[in-house]
């Protein structure tokens, strides 16, 4: 009797540990999707969310109806969407309950090695598919749940020509029961036995409407208040990158301090009122630009301007005290490349042929700059031999 | 007795004293409680480890500020061992590890891995994860950076990382796209001139508004040299006025008198000699991008407007050439070799 007393006990003790466990790991759960970066959190959770893609997704939505699915190669420039196709296509196709079971996501970034190929990746292709238990017909309805395990295998160019070649086996010989997903931005470096298995999808750069649906759409779910203009600044910033846009717009929210869940479940008139009390948590323009570390207009401008050819006299004096003043503010070089080549290249006023020139100094500077070369001599040089350019010799 | 750039260092957020926006800003990152990684760029001796630690005390206290060294021996694949330095605190670690040159990828990896599989213990701590304060990011080679990208993804919960550096250029763009950028840019004249101000009110020392603007002219724009020139100009002299002489750094006074002799005769045998100069200023551990830019400058000062640009363009080719090659005294020679035949050229009025 006192055994089964003792027993009780510690089973209630167990069950209030495990309740407490529960509650704490729920907190855990709120805590880390307010902590999670918004690009996992916003990810697509279905094929219709893939934003922009139609051509792939409508492909990847017959297989879908047809319950079969070639292996496959997604490719195109990052943060297009390429691993939330895989990912959505693959959630929409065994639901949550078998998800676990059936996907092996391996990014090739971390494991890459030839050892992992041969381990891993070719225990998990092999192993025989598990007979779901205890899943009722709406279930089935609702998830196709094919006969088939998925490896999805990202960044799959940083993997090496050896881990490439074992997979070439592994691909055919467990094809019944095992479909692979390369996801990589350069098909090139995907060795061609592997490119020949799979058909290919190309990923293409976002457009600008669509991109900035999709971030605008983010910001109202947040409860952001934004200023006019900060969307397009997003995308322009982002280069086509979603993910940099959303990166870029998350840093946004958390410096002016606009990240507080409270506040946006405040009753309206309450809402209000913080927001008329605090307005420095409207996201503005500038401080986009500052984060993604570009340069304002008005500096550009003043450089653009010293180099533009003087009648009598030379540039050096005015183009080197903007570049002193560039450096001193801790501008990045790169960056300085990037927009400075955007403004010459772009400008109708350049004739071609100095365009020509122009260009030559651009990449050598890029290759002076990944190499490691002291900036402030570097941009200079650059500014300088621009000058030098644009006056006619 | 500390010197004044250490004293007069502040501590806390609220005692900085140019940037106030950009102490806002940290300040509520750190109140936050949802503190992003770092990357801390801007010039040298514009504040950016001032913030940080200012910035650490936010987050965690006054108990930031107890802290020791520690050093670690890291073994290497090909059995190397590695000595190298840590300054930590309870809540942070602080390294350097460009320290090690090319092995700082296995620093990196297994130091950040111990601190990112240890949890914060002490529940009364203010935050759950411990900060890692890694300086000189951009010398990290590729691999060191690659490792971090993971780390950095991997163990989020228990690790923040700030990352100090010159420039963004050399650091690979999956960690600028994970950090939160924050430029420190450097202090004004009139920023450094109060800064000045401030310090000789509180040495007690009798002091002239145009002799610090000088320095701060002098110093470019870098605080911690103005400091430093401001503390050894009254060291030196018993009675400071408006036009007290700012004495040059030893090197920098070489290198000046380097320039003048390039200037003045344009021959092998002043080559020869300068050779020797430029021996004695490496010898002398002064990194070679700072001798050949210092040069530079001195020499486009004194030139003709019509040369400046080639002076530039030459000077530039050849830092190119010393981050590439092994020998730096090959590349230094060859740009005085190259300048003096572009003046002399020039002066005789050749095309060159």
């Amino acid at each position: 009797m006192a055994a089964s007393f003792f027993n009780n006990k510690a089973r209630a003790a167990a069950a209030a540990a495990s309740s407490s466990s529960k509650l704490k790991a729920g907190d855990n759960k709120e805590d880390s999707t307010r902590l999670q970066p918004w690009v996992e959190k916003y990810r697509p959770k279905s094929l219709d969310d893939v934003a922009a893609q139609d051509h792939t997704t409508k492909v990847l939505r017959r297989t879908l109806q047809a319950s079969n699915l070639p292996h496959m190669l997604f490719y195109g420039p990052p943060g297009t969407g390429k691993t939330s196709t895989i990912l959505a296509l693959a959630k929409s196709l065994f639901g949550p309950a078998l998800y676990r079971s059936r996907i092996l996501e391996l990014n090739a970034s971390d494991e890459r090695g030839i050892g992992i190929v041969r381990d891993k990746v070719k225990n998990f292709a092999r192993a025989q598919l598990s007979q779901p238990t205890g899943l009722d017909a709406a279930y089935r309805a609702q998830y196709p749940c094919p006969p088939f395990k998925i490896i999805i295998l990202d960044e799959a160019d940083s993997m090496t020509q050896d881990a490439q070649s074992a997979l070439r086996r592994t691909m055919e010989t467990y094809s019944r029961i095992t479909r692979f997903c390369l996801v990589c931005n350069y098909v090139t470096r995907i060795i061609e036995p592997l490119a020949s298995r799979c058909s290919k999808f190309r990923f293409k750069m976002l457009d600008n409407s669509a991109a900035g649906e999709r971030v605008s759409n983010i910001a109202e779910q947040e409860g952001l208040q934004l200023e006019d203009g900060v969307i397009d600044t997003l995308i322009r910033c982002g280069d086509g990158d979603l993910r940099r846009a959303i990166t870029y717009l998350q840093s946004a929210a958390r410096l002016v301090g606009a990240t507080k869940p409270p506040a946006v479940k405040d009753a309206d008139d309450d809402a209000e009122m913080t927001d008329a009390g605090n307005n420095s948590s409207v996201i503005t323009v500038r401080s986009i630009e500052e984060i993604a570390g570009v340069l304002p207009d008005d500096i550009l401008d003043s450089l653009v301007e010293a180099m533009q050819p003087k009648s009598g006299g030379s540039v050096y004096e005015a183009v080197s005290g903007v570049i002193t003043d560039l450096v001193a503010d801790g501008w990045s070089a790169t960056q300085l490349v990037a927009q400075l080549y955007r403004r010459v290249v772009f400008n109708e006023a350049i004739p071609g042929i100095q365009k020509n020139k122009i260009v030559m100094l651009f990449s050598e500077m890029d290759k002076r700059l990944v190499d490691g070369s002291d900036e402030h001599l570097s941009m200079l040089d650059l500014a300088l031999r621009i000058a030098g350019v644009l006056r006619g010799n | 007795m500390a010197l004044l750039v250490d004293k007069l260092r502040p501590r806390t957020l609220d005692a900085l004293s140019y940037h106030p926006e950009l102490s806002d800003r940290l300040r509520s990152l750190a109140r936050s409680g949802d503190f992003p990684h770092l990357l801390v760029y801007g010039p040298s001796g514009a504040g950016k480890k001032t913030r940080v630690i200012a910035t650490l005390k936010e987050l965690y206290g006054p108990g930031v500020e107890k802290i020791k060294i520690d050093a670690r021996v890291f073994q290497t694949t090909s059995n190397r061992k590695l000595e190298f330095n840590i300054v930590s605190s309870v809540y942070h670690l602080e390294i350097t590890p460009a320290d090690v040159g090319t092995y700082d990828r296995v620093v990196v990896q297994e130091l950040l891995k111990e601190v990112a599989q240890t949890q914060q213990v002490d529940l009364g701590a203010k935050q759950r994860f411990k900060v890692v304060v890694i300086n000189e990011a951009d010398h990290l080679t590729r691999d060191a950076q690659a490792a971090l990208r993971r780390t950095m993804e991997k163990y989020s919960p228990n690790l923040r990382l700030i990352l100090l550096a010159n420039s963004t250029s050399n650091i690979i763009a999956p960690i600028r796209s994970r950090t939160l950028l924050v430029r420190v840019a450097a202090p004004t004249e009139s920023d450094i001139c109060s800064a000045l101000h401030l310090a000789g009110k509180k040495e007690g020392w009798t002091e002239s508004e145009v002799l610090n603007k000088r320095i701060a002219k002098e110093s470019g724009r870098n605080l911690r040299r103005a400091l430093l020139m401001f503390e050894s100009i009254y060291a030196q002299n018993e009675k400071v006025t408006d036009k007290t002489l700012i004495p040059p750094p030893d090197w920098e006074a070489l290198v000046t008198l380097t320039a003048d002799e390039i200037l003045a005769e344009r021959s092998p045998a002043r080559l020869l000699h300068v050779r020797a100069r430029l021996y004695d200023l490496l010898t002398h551990c002064i990194p070679p991008t700072t001798i050949l830019k210092t040069l530079t400058f001195k020499l486009v000062a004194r030139v003709d407007d019509a040369l400046k640009s080639d002076v530039i363009k030459w000077s530039a080719f050849y830092e190119h050439r010393i981050k590439l090659g092994s020998k730096v005294i090959f590349h230094l020679e060859a740009f005085v070799a190259k300048f003096m035949r572009i003046y002399e050229s020039y002066l005789m009025g050749m095309d060159f």
